[in-house]
C-alpha cells in the first residue's frame, strides 16, 4: 500500500473516464472504533492534531467530557460524549470517536463541483485536495455526518484524511497508534469486520448487552470507519449517529435527474430555437422596418 | 395624447432611455457571468467555463457578488418598469394569438403597448427567478454558517438554486432570440435607445399611438 501505487477509484466533479479506476485491486483499510472500551481519553484527538500539524485548537467547556460542540477545520477527531440515563435510572457514559466516516459512496465526493477536489483512492480512503478546492460548501451539504468543515480565512474544506500519509506507507492513523486502550483497530474491511462481529458476540454473551452490534451503514455503501455499540439500534444515543444514513435525497434529486433533465431542456432550447430560425427566419429585414411597403425613407 | 418629443430625428423613436439601457446592460453583463460560472458549478462538462474566467476559486468567490450586481439591477427595473409590465385585457387576446406571433404573421396580432405580453411575462420571470436565485443564493453563499439543525435549508437551495437558475437560462435563450435574432431593430434599441417608426408600429402599435397620436384621438 505505499503512495506509489495508490490509484485514484473516484473523483469529484470529473468530466470523462478516471485512470485509476478498476486498474488495481486493493484491500479497503478500515479503522474499527470499540466504543465499548472507549475510556474517553482523548489521545487520538491530541495525536490527530499532532501529526497532521495543526495548531491546538481552543476547547469549549459544556459541563460535559467533550472538548468542543463538533469538529473543527483543524480539528478532525473528536469523542463525543453522552451521559445517557437508561431505563432503570442507572447513567451510562456514551463515547464515540467522530471523524470522517470514508463512506464507500460519499456524498461529499457526490456533490463536489470540482474536478479532482474530493478523490477516492483504491483502498477506500476518501481525500480532500485543497489545492482543488473551490470552497463552494456542496461538500457540507452532501454529507449526512456532518465532517466537511471550511476554513474561512483560505476558503477551502478539510477533514479526516485516513492519515493516508502514514497508510500509504503501511502505518497505522495516529489516532489508532495513541489509543491506550486498545479500543481503536486499524487492517482491512474483512478483518475488522470479522474482529467486531466477535466483540459485539461478546458484549451479547458475556455482558448481557442484548442490542450491541456493529455500525456499518448499508445506506452510503458501508463506511471505513465502523462502530461496536452496546445498543446498535439506538445509534442516536452516540452523539447523534444517524441510524441510517444516506446521501441526502436533495442531492441525488439534484445531481441525477435534474441535472439531466436541465441538460436536456438547454439543449432542446438551442435546437428548438435554431430549427425555428431557419423556419421562420426574422420577423422582418432591416430594409423593411426602415422602408415599410410603400412608405417613405 | 402623443409625444412628440420621443420622436428622434430620421424618423426614429426613443425606445429606451440611457437610465434604462444601463440599467440593461449591468443586469446583463452581471446575468452572463452568473450563467457562465454557474454553469461551471453546475455540469463537470462545462467546469472550463470557471478555468477560462480565472479558475474555480475566483468564480466561486465572484459568483455571489455578481449575483448581488444582478440583483439590485433587477429590483431597480422593477422600479423603472413595473407599471409598465402591469397585464391587461390586451396581453389577454395576445396570449391567445401567440401562434400568430410565433409564425411570424404580426400583423394578425392585437395591438401591443410599448411592452407586449410575452416581454412582461419575460420581466416578471426575470425578477421571480432573480428573487428566488438571491435567496437561495445567499443560502449556499454563506452554506458553512448553518448549523446542522438547519442543514434542510441547504437540501432547499440546492434544488431551488438550479431550478430557477435553468428557469432563467430558458428566459434568456427566448430573450437573446428575440432581441438579436427575430425582431431586426430590437438590439439597436438597447445600444442607441431608437427603433425606426415602422418596428414601433409594426411591433408595439399601442404604445405607437401613444407617440404620434392616433389618427381620430378619443376627445
Amino acid at each position: 500500500m505505499s503512495q506509489a501505487t495508490l490509484r485514484v477509484q473516484k473523483i469529484s466533479g470529473h468530466a470523462g473516464s478516471i485512470a485509476g479506476e478498476d486498474t488495481q485491486r486493493e484491500s479497503q483499510v478500515c479503522k474499527l472504533v470499540d466504543t465499548t472500551t472507549c475510556i474517553g481519553c482523548k489521545a487520538c484527538e491530541v495525536a490527530c492534531v499532532e501529526w497532521n500539524d495543526m495548531p491546538f485548537s481552543p476547547t469549549v467547556f459544556d459541563n460535559s467530557y467533550q472538548s468542543m460542540p463538533e469538529t473543527r477545520w483543524n480539528y478532525w477527531n473528536l469523542i463525543l460524549f453522552n451521559e445517557h440515563e437508561r431505563e432503570d435510572g442507572s447513567l451510562q457514559w456514551l463515547m464515540r470517536k467522530h471523524q470522517c466516516m470514508h463512506c464507500a459512496e460519499p456524498g461529499c465526493l457526490e456533490a463536489c463541483p470540482s474536478d479532482g477536489a474530493i478523490v477516492q483512492y483504491s483502498n477506500g480512503v476518501v481525500d480532500f485536495q485543497q489545492d482543488h478546492c473551490i470552497g463552494c460548501g456542496y461538500c457540507i451539504t452532501g454529507c449526512p455526518f456532518n465532517i466537511p468543515k471550511l476554513n474561512k480565512v483560505t476558503k477551502r474544506v478539510y477533514k479526516c484524511s485516513l492519515c493516508t500519509d502514514r497508510v500509504s506507507e503501511g502505518l497505522e492513523p495516529a489516532c489508532i497508534k495513541s489509543c491506550p486502550t486498545g479500543c481503536l483497530h486499524f487492517g482491512t474491511k474483512d478483518d475488522m469486520k470479522d474482529l467486531a462481529e466477535q466483540r459485539a458476540e461478546q458484549l451479547k454473551d458475556h455482558y448481557g448487552y442484548e442490542n450491541a452490534g456493529v455500525y456499518d451503514p448499508p445506506g452510503v455503501g458501508g463506511t471505513g470507519v465502523i462502530y461496536v455499540l452496546h445498543d446498535v439500534t439506538k445509534p442516536e444515543l452516540y452523539g447523534g449517529l444517524p441510524s441510517n444514513p444516506s446521501i441526502p435525497l436533495a442531492v441525488k434529486l439534484w445531481k441525477h435527474p435534474l441535472k439531466w433533465l436541465g441538460n436536456l431542456a438547454i439543449a432542446g432550447g438551442l435546437i428548438g430555437l435554431f430549427v425555428h430560425y431557419l423556419r421562420f427566419g426574422p420577423k422582418a429585414r432591416e430594409d423593411e422596418d426602415i422602408r415599410p411597403a410603400g412608405g417613405q425613407p | 395624447m402623443s409625444h412628440p418629443e420621443q420622436i428622434v430625428p430620421h424618423g426614429h423613436v426613443l425606445r429606451y432611455t440611457l437610465r434604462e439601457r444601463l440599467t440593461h446592460w449591468v443586469a446583463a453583463g452581471s446575468y452572463i457571468y452568473l450563467m457562465g460560472t454557474g454553469l461551471a458549478f453546475w455540469s463537470p462538462w462545462m467546469f472550463w467555463i470557471a478555468v477560462m474566467l480565472g479558475g474555480g476559486q475566483i468564480s466561486r468567490m465572484l459568483h455571489p457578488w455578481a449575483g448581488l450586481i444582478f440583483t439590485a439591477a433587477v429590483i431597480y427595473m422593477f422600479t423603472m418598469w413595473s407599471k409598465q409590465m402591469r397585464f391587461e385585457p390586451v396581453d389577454h387576446e395576445w396570449w391567445k394569438s401567440l401562434h400568430f406571433y410565433i409564425t411570424n404573421q404580426d400583423d394578425k396580432m392585437p395591438p401591443a403597448g410599448r411592452y407586449n405580453a410575452g416581454q412582461k411575462l419575460l420581466f416578471w420571470s426575470f425578477f421571480g427567478g432573480g428573487l428566488v436565485l438571491f435567496l437561495s443564493g445567499l443560502v449556499l453563499w454563506f452554506t458553512d454558517w448553518l448549523p446542522w439543525s438547519w442543514r434542510w435549508l441547504r437540501y432547499v437551495a440546492v434544488l431551488v438554486h438550479p431550478i430557477a437558475a435553468l428557469a432563467t437560462i430558458g428566459n434568456f435563450m427566448i430573450h437573446i432570440y428575440m432581441g438579436v435574432f427575430a425582431e431586426r431593430g430590437a438590439f439597436g434599441s438597447v445600444i442607441r435607445g431608437d427603433v425606426s417608426m415602422a418596428f414601433a408600429k409594426r411591433y408595439h402599435p399601442g404604445w405607437y399611438e401613444e407617440i404620434v397620436g392616433s389618427p381620430d384621438p378619443p376627445k
